[in-house]
């Protein structure tokens, strides 16, 4: 019998599916950095929180929503490896487990399932957990190369801890201890350094950047203009006689930044429709970053910073609808 | 430095045209062919003829009611059947006249030599009765009736002539071909149109994915004045019209105005060659160049059919097997219709067909959209499909409106890229659909 | 401490009176003067804001009742509320209502998955519209239902469900107010309005113009226009190959003999029940 249909009767190649597919790839080699820097410990709390997400999605899909799973296609995976990514490598599982439902339940399927949710989920349950358990979310492992049973928990600051610890100290003794703890430039740029399980590693998370791109699954706008900012505002208050902790490429080295720039703040749902509005979403996410990082509490503040840029959102798009053809041009 | 294209939007599907280095075969003669009396926009023609005529190929059998019409030539020899309703491409009944062939006789005032006049010895208003009369239209897909388009309306200026040679579709290579092989015909067709419009400006507009036919027109523009070749940057939907006088002249054509608003007229490059033909070779419209590929074609060609010849018999031309095909199309993949008439006939607006194995004709599942916005990036008139969507679901029509739905072109860029598989073109032709009826 | 909370609920407590206040005045300052009456009615009217009054919503009905001159009154009528709420509508208004017969919709076709069999596969958007402007549909039929369901989406008030065996949408004729959604909504044109009857209603259930043998061709219960009906009734005219039996042909007299007599079944007398019986004739 003959098929019939409306035009068009091709589909590009790339479909949801393999859209999660690509991003689980590219971040496949923060997975192996984490594993080669932290050991296996890194490889128990991604596989926990993977599986959990998944989980989660599966149940709540089933039991709650009573509608057909949405698993298949791959999402809930993704936002275990990100939530996993932003924990540290000695997480108890209980705690990840908490985070995963936090994460899937409330941050995504409550907002009504996959490109409802307002909030980027892996986020939610990041900082979910960060304020729930402060202690455990801050007690970085030092990173430990090619130890992969890891058995001993010595934990240490990372970057841009030690670089807050120097600030609340510094103003009476410039720059007196901690410094001799800070990793260099290279030792950064590998995943040398304390921090959490995915984000240590710049190289990884640049590996999986190109892949995206050559993909196409995202475009280079909000990764781009993300760390410019950063790096520009920085930049500034660096050249205008401010002190090492706003030394730019050490601020784009260490933290979450590249890991949120790259995945994070370029998650399709939570962040603007057009390019106009990409753009604007990653310089108020560069600008508050650098806000946070500089002159609050926290001495990480990319997650903060994404999440609230993600209630901007809708703000962004209705400001930067594209201009229709063939109206008010000049 | 790249070459030029539109800047709003655009995708890049795959190509598949496999049938670029095929040239254009004689089809040959269908045993009966159906001739459509409407085969353009506008009313249908008057039919002349009735049952037991005998008539030629060029042989009026219809004529143009009213001036959005276009008369309709007899493309073979033969008796006619009958004058009645038959099923057509979708299924619904429309007017056909029926001939049965026997062989191939031609009226004779039609100018059979293969040589190339290059002399334009008629006025312009002498030009434009003779397109008139030989029944040609946009063979584009839009078959808008060619005189009305070249006429001028009273106060308007013409500076450019875009002869449309992009051919964005994927799979159809017909006008690839044409210009490869009727070169120069297509180029003293835009001399001719050149004539009627008084400008010296024609601009033929190709796509850098053919370099043949670039070659080809190159080399001979070189000996023609006022008539030039502009290479495109491979991009899809670079061939409608709007998109291709943005990307050629940066003129955008204002929403809800007409090209020649903006000092432009776009013909296609099978029109400009069939006004040659009927120009210089009084030879009316009644063939075109159709091509029949697709992965369930065995031997994808291009091929010269009469007008009127069913689609069964393309496809047996192809060694299509019937049992194979889930689904043949009228037109590309993007813009094309899929028939329900396997007997359905070639008309003067029929580029390709295209015949696709059962694992290519179901449309997937619609799920649920991931914002991803690659929707808004695609579309080449800066419409939100998505959002569009969303409100046709609501039957919200003011603010359907205001997202410009009706300045939609229909050419489904943002259904291919949707990942998600949403028929954002449904959405878009319902929501217009649903516009138009509730004003 | 308990300073704090005095402090505390004597500043919130300022904040809302203050602002209780000023909203007062505000809504005091903007507010529209309305014919009173045109509240009384809208709450009369069923609020379903369907539109088959013909304006657009409850409100605006309501509007146009209350400025309605007497004469003018006879021309409004709400088929939703029907004649109960039309005669309060009317006292309140101090006039009388029009008297109107209560009607439901009914769908002139039979082109059941068995009737009509699929001839092609369509896929893609559920649409009975978007089905229409692409083919001629499923069955072969250009004027048959297209069975999408775009009625049972449109239909405000849940009376019209598909029929998981047929293949076509059925009307409740319990739950259906004849607002006309669905006459609207249908690509084909296939609801008509008849008067409801008490159940008795015989009606052609086709909308297929081609000749007989073509009609047939797609579907078995197609109306081919053969005439038999019109010489049972006078009134029942045949057009287009097409027949159809007026409103004021009566269904007790002549509803058995037209549906017993026409060779394909395609005229349907329902009979006094509460479910419409739906006579399918091999």
């Amino acid at each position: 019998m003959l098929k019939i249909s409306t035009a068009p009767h091709m589909n590009s190649p790339q479909d949801t599916r393999s859209i999660m597919r690509d991003v689980v790839i590219a971040l496949m080699p923060a997975l192996v950095a984490a594993v080669l820097i932290f050991g296996l410990n890194a490889l128990t709390v991604v596989l926990t929180a993977v599986a959990a997400c998944v989980a989660f999605e599966y149940l709540t899909c089933r039991y709650l929503l009573k509608s057909t799973p949405t698993t298949g296609n791959l999402s809930a995976v993704v936002t275990g490896l990100l939530l996993a990514y932003n924990l540290p490598s000695n997480m108890p599982i209980w705690m990840i487990l908490i985070g995963s439902f936090v994460a899937i339940v409330i941050g995504k399927m409550a907002f009504g399932g996959i490109g409802k949710n307002v909030f980027n989920p892996a986020l939610v349950g990041r900082v979910f957990l960060f304020i729930s358990f402060p202690v455990q979310m801050t007690s970085w492992p030092k990173p430990d190369f090619l130890n992969f049973l890891n058995t001993d928990v010595e934990t240490g600051a990372t970057t841009l801890g030690i670089l807050k610890h120097i600030d609340a100290e510094s103003s009476a003794t410039k720059l007196v201890g901690g410094l001799e703890n800070l990793p260099d430039y290279g030792q950064m740029f590998l995943g040398y350094t304390g921090g959490c399980l995915g984000e240590v590693s710049a190289l990884a998370l640049l590996i999986g950047f190109a892949y995206l791109l050559w993909r196409r699954v995202i475009g280079w706008h909000i990764p781009f203009y993300y760390i410019s900012t950063v790096f520009l505002i920085t930049g500034i208050m660096w050249l205008n006689g401010g002190n090492i902790q706003v030394e730019p490429i050490t601020q784009i080295l260490s933290g979450g930044l590249l890991l949120g720039a790259i995945f994070m703040a370029t998650d399709y749902a939570t962040t603007p429709m057009s390019r106009k509005g990409q753009i604007v979403f990653a310089i108020g996410c560069g600008i508050l970053t650098v806000i946070i990082r500089r002159w609050s509490v926290y001495p990480e503040g990319v997650s903060f910073a994404i999440l609230i840029m993600n209630a901007f959102v809708p703000l962004i798009d209705y400001f930067t609808i594209p201009r229709v053809f063939g109206t008010g041009r000049k | 430095m790249s070459n030029k294209t539109f800047h709003i939007g655009g995708i890049h599907p795959d190509k598949h045209k496999i049938t670029t280095n095929k040239p254009i075969e004689d089809a040959g003669l269908p045993e009966i062919a159906y001739i459509p009396v409407k085969q353009h926009i506008g009313s249908p023609a008057k039919i002349l003829v009735s049952k037991g005529d005998k008539v030629k190929v060029g042989t009026l059998l219809a004529d143009a009611d009213g001036i959005v019409s276009a008369d309709v030539h007899s493309s073979v020899s033969g008796e006619v059947l009958k004058v009645e309703e038959i099923e057509g491409e979708f299924g619904y009944l429309e007017q056909m006249i029926t001939v049965k062939v026997e062989g191939d006789e031609w009226e004779e005032s039609i100018d059979r030599s293969p040589d190339i006049i290059k002399e334009i010895t008629l006025s312009p208003e002498e030009i434009i009765a003779k397109i008139r009369e030989a029944g040609i239209v946009g063979m584009g897909g839009a078959g808008y009736p060619t005189p009305i388009k070249t006429t001028i309306p009273e106060g308007k200026k013409v500076e450019y002539l875009i002869i449309n040679g992009i051919e964005c579709e994927p799979y159809l290579t017909a006008d690839d071909r044409l210009m490869v092989e009727k070169a120069e015909q297509i180029i003293v067709g835009a001399k001719i149109l050149n004539k009627v419009l008084g400008i010296q400006n024609a601009i033929i507009a190709v796509d850098e994915n053919k370099p043949n036919a670039i070659e080809v027109l190159r080399k001979i523009t070189r000996s023609y004045v006022g008539v030039n070749v502009q290479v495109m940057q491979t991009k899809y939907p670079q061939g409608a019209e709007k998109q291709l006088i943005e990307a050629v002249t940066g003129r955008e054509v204002p929403s809800g105005k007409l090209p020649v608003d903006v000092g432009c007229i776009v013909q296609n490059v099978g029109t400009v060659n069939a006004i040659y033909e009927a120009v210089q070779k009084n030879k009316p419209l009644f063939e075109r160049v159709v091509t029949v590929s697709g992965d369930a074609a065995e031997n994808p060609s291009n091929f010269m059919v009469r007008v009127g010849t069913p689609a069964s018999y393309l496809i047996n031309k192809v060694h299509g097997n019937p049992a194979e095909i889930g689904k043949i199309i009228f037109g590309g993949p993007m813009m094309g219709t899929s028939a329900v008439n396997i007997n359905a006939p070639i008309t003067k607006l029929s580029s390709g067909i295209l015949l696709f194995k059962d694992d290519h004709s179901f449309k997937p599942e619609e799920t649920a959209c991931i914002r991803c916005g690659k929707c808004v990036d695609a579309c080449p008139v800066g419409l939100r499909p998505f959002a569009i969507a969303s409100q046709v679901r609501d039957g919200d029509y003011h603010e359907m409106k205001q997202l410009h739905v009706l300045d939609c072109i229909e050419c489904g860029s943002c259904a291919y890229i949707c990942p998600a598989r949403i028929p954002l073109l449904d959405y878009c032709k319902l929501g217009k659909y649903e516009l138009k009826k509730s004003k | 401490m308990s300073g704090i909370i005095i402090s505390n609920i004597l500043i919130l407590g300022g904040t809302a009176l203050i602002a209780a206040i000023v909203l007062y005045f505000v809504a005091q300052k903007f507010k529209v003067e309305e014919n009173p009456k045109i509240e009384q009615i809208e709450a009369l009217l069923p609020g379903a804001n369907c539109g088959a009054c013909g304006k657009a919503g409850c409100h605006a009905f309501a509007v146009a009742c209350a400025n309605s001159s007497e004469t003018e009154f006879k021309d409004l009528f709400c088929t939703v509320g029907g004649q109960a709420v039309m005669d309060k509508v009317a006292s309140e208004m101090g006039y009388v209502a029009a008297v109107k017969e209560p009607c439901v919709a009914v769908l002139k076709c039979n082109g059941t998955c068995q009737n009509a069999p699929d001839k092609v596969i369509y896929t893609g958007m559920k649409s009975c519209r978007m089905a229409n402007r692409i083919s001629v549909g499923r069955s072969g039929c250009p004027n048959g239902c297209l069975r999408f369901g775009d009625c049972v989406k449109a239909c405000p008030f849940g009376a019209i469900k598909m029929d998981e065996v047929t293949g076509i949408p059925v009307v409740d004729e319990n739950k259906c107010t004849s607002c006309g959604a669905c006459v609207r909504t249908c690509p084909r044109g296939l609801y008509e309005i008849r008067p409801k009857n008490n159940g008795v209603r015989v009606y052609v259930a086709c909308s297929n113009t081609q000749k007989g043998a073509l009609a047939r061709k797609n579907c078995k219960a197609a109306c081919i226009g053969c005439m038999k009906c019109s010489k049972i009734c006078e009134a029942v005219k045949v057009e287009n190959n097409l027949s159809y039996i007026p409103t004021t042909v009566s269904a007790e007299e002549f509803g058995a003999s037209l549906a017993e007599n026409c060779p394909t079944g395609a005229i349907i007398c329902t009979k006094n029940s509460s479910s419409a019986e739906v006579k399918n004739e091999q």
